[in-house]
């Protein structure tokens, strides 16, 4: 693992790490980067794929807001080969879906270069919209000082997305490239780390200065996760304890509109067409009489908990933590915290951890004769 | 509670535990009423909607049986089964649906005994938990 610093002018972290960007787009094997950016037209962030280096002067990858979950944009980008490599500026959660994604065979990592940044987390969507007036990068700038310097970041009555809160994975631990900030003096510098051959290639065309990593980033990291794991299984208690029997669930879940929005944010619910938009839930309006006169009355729309608890088999092993769902939701649903306590335990079933290697097979993709003689019986 | 009769939705292989259901009934083994046989070619192509379906539809147990492991007919459905019953078994009690509702079992096309068997012991396992509480409720 090769590790630099790159300094830090004025204490402005964004015009460095514009400049960095603007150095590996100017590398010859790279033909593009993916990085979110303020946009000209609007005062919003988006993911943006930059071929000139003069258009990067509105990147911001440290804005506390992503309006997706850019992994699968990166799928998209890479789903055939195209002859160049593209660097991609993400979060970690983003990495992690990516990678996911790549398992799935809905992307390939052999023409990306995964450059990763320490994750200071973001707010909701609509909070964000709301909190931003005019001056964005302003908005970023007092945002990453406050949070580099451990100060309480909720903001004008709104908090970071609790997803965000609950997370455990601040480190982009599989990018190429890492760039670091926790545990960073980033006043004066950033740090840079190769963490992968691939990114090895990269950092050697980069003209860095080798450097040592401030030993109190692993410390710092440390505390961090620990902090955001409290929280984590705060959340998994409390989200356990009103959705533990079917009643409750149906509670938690009574506001939900069949619009699957949760499914169409969700990185990686991948599948083109889902089956809960097929004919099979399609049911003919005599069914819904049939259920009715059974029960006396039904709550409309139907197949909402049953579209719920079929998305957790399909991609519960898979779920990155990333929040998209219950941002995405129009009735406020905390569907984040379902999904990621209920994955919590399934993850752990099969020792699986979404998006930590390529190398790992999906848990449903694969078997062993010898395996899960417990599941076997009638007890 | 003494009168309550389960409702079991067993799902069984063609080549095994159907056959096994078969031969209980020609050999005249009895058993409980409580279980609706579904005939499927493998235990691997029962999708877990299937199973949650059933749960949310107000089944008190669920049942999947196929070959046993290295007898499949199709090599190794029944290891792809058993992963997703896996999968299930860690999900579906996150919500009530216990644990000992859903089973899988492994019965041969010549276990009419231990296909009986199964089902009379399963009958009172789940006699005795009680009914399913989604048969109670206006969410379908």
């Amino acid at each position: 693992m090769k590790t630099a610093k790159i300094n830090v002018k004025d204490g402005d972290l964004l015009a460095t790490l514009r400049e960095f960007f603007r150095s590996i787009l100017q590398l010859d094997d790279i033909s593009a980067i993916l990085v979110p950016q303020h946009l000209p037209m609007k005062n919003v962030v988006m993911p943006t794929l930059v071929t000139d280096p003069e258009q990067l002067n509105g990147a911001n990858p440290l804005a506390p807001v992503f309006p997706m979950n850019a992994g699968k944009i990166v799928s998209r980008l890479t789903r055939k080969p195209t002859g160049g490599k593209v660097a991609v500026v993400l979060r970690p959660c983003e990495i992690r879906a990516f990678i996911e994604l790549v398992k799935l065979k809905q992307g390939r990592i052999e023409e990306v270069v995964l450059v990763g940044i320490d994750c200071l987390g973001a707010y909701k969507n609509v909070d964000y919209a709301q909190m931003i007036e005019k001056e964005e990068t302003e908005f970023t700038s007092r945002f990453y000082r406050n949070v580099l310097s451990g100060k309480e970041m909720a903001e004008q009555g709104f908090d970071l997305n609790p997803a965000c809160k609950a997370c455990e994975h601040p480190i982009p631990s599989g990018a190429d490239i890492l760039i670091g900030l926790f545990g960073v003096d980033t006043n004066k510098n950033l740090l840079v780390q190769a963490r992968t051959p691939k990114g090895e290639d990269l950092y050697r065309n980069l003209d860095l200065s080798n450097a040592e990593e401030p030993p109190e980033r692993a410390a710092v990291v440390e505390a961090l996760i620990a902090e955001r794991t409290a929280y984590r299984d705060k959340m998994f208690a409390e989200t356990t304890e009103v959705t533990n029997s079917v009643e409750k669930l149906n509670i938690y879940l009574a506001n939900c509109i069949n619009c699957y929005n949760c499914r169409v944010a969700c990185p990686v619910c991948y599948c083109k067409e889902c089956v809960f938009v097929t004919d099979v839930f399609n049911h003919e309006p005599i069914q819904y009489l049939r259920w009715a006169n059974r029960k006396g009355v039904i709550k409309m729309p139907t197949d909402t908990v049953f579209y719920h608890i079929t998305r957790l088999a399909h991609m519960s092993t898979a779920c990155v933590g990333c929040g998209q769902c219950s941002n995405a939701c129009p009735n406020n649903i905390p569907v984040m915290e379902l999904f990621r306590t209920v994955s919590f335990r399934t993850q752990k079933a099969f020792e699986y951890e979404p998006g930590r290697s390529v190398e790992d097979d999906p848990p449903l993709s694969v078997f062993r004769e010898d395996e899960l003689s417990d599941v076997v019986g009638i007890g | 509670m003494a009168d309550f009769e389960p409702t079991i939705i067993a799902f069984v292989c063609n080549w095994c535990t159907y056959t096994a259901a078969d031969l209980a009934g020609t050999s005249r083994l009895g058993y409980p009423a409580n279980v609706r046989l579904i005939r499927v070619m493998c235990t691997g192509m029962v999708d877990p909607k299937y199973v949650i379906k059933a749960f949310l539809e107000g089944a008190d147990a669920v049942l999947v049986s196929g070959c046993h492991p290295g007898d499949c007919h199709y090599i190794n459905g029944n290891y792809k089964a058993r992963r997703r019953i896996k999968l299930l078994k860690e999900i579906l009690p996150q919500f009530g649906f216990g644990d000992e509702r859903l089973r899988l079992t492994w019965i041969g096309a010549s276990d009419g005994i231990q296909f009986a068997e199964t089902i009379r012991d399963m009958v009172t396992q789940i006699k005795s938990l009680g009914p399913n509480e989604a048969k109670g409720t206006m969410v379908i």
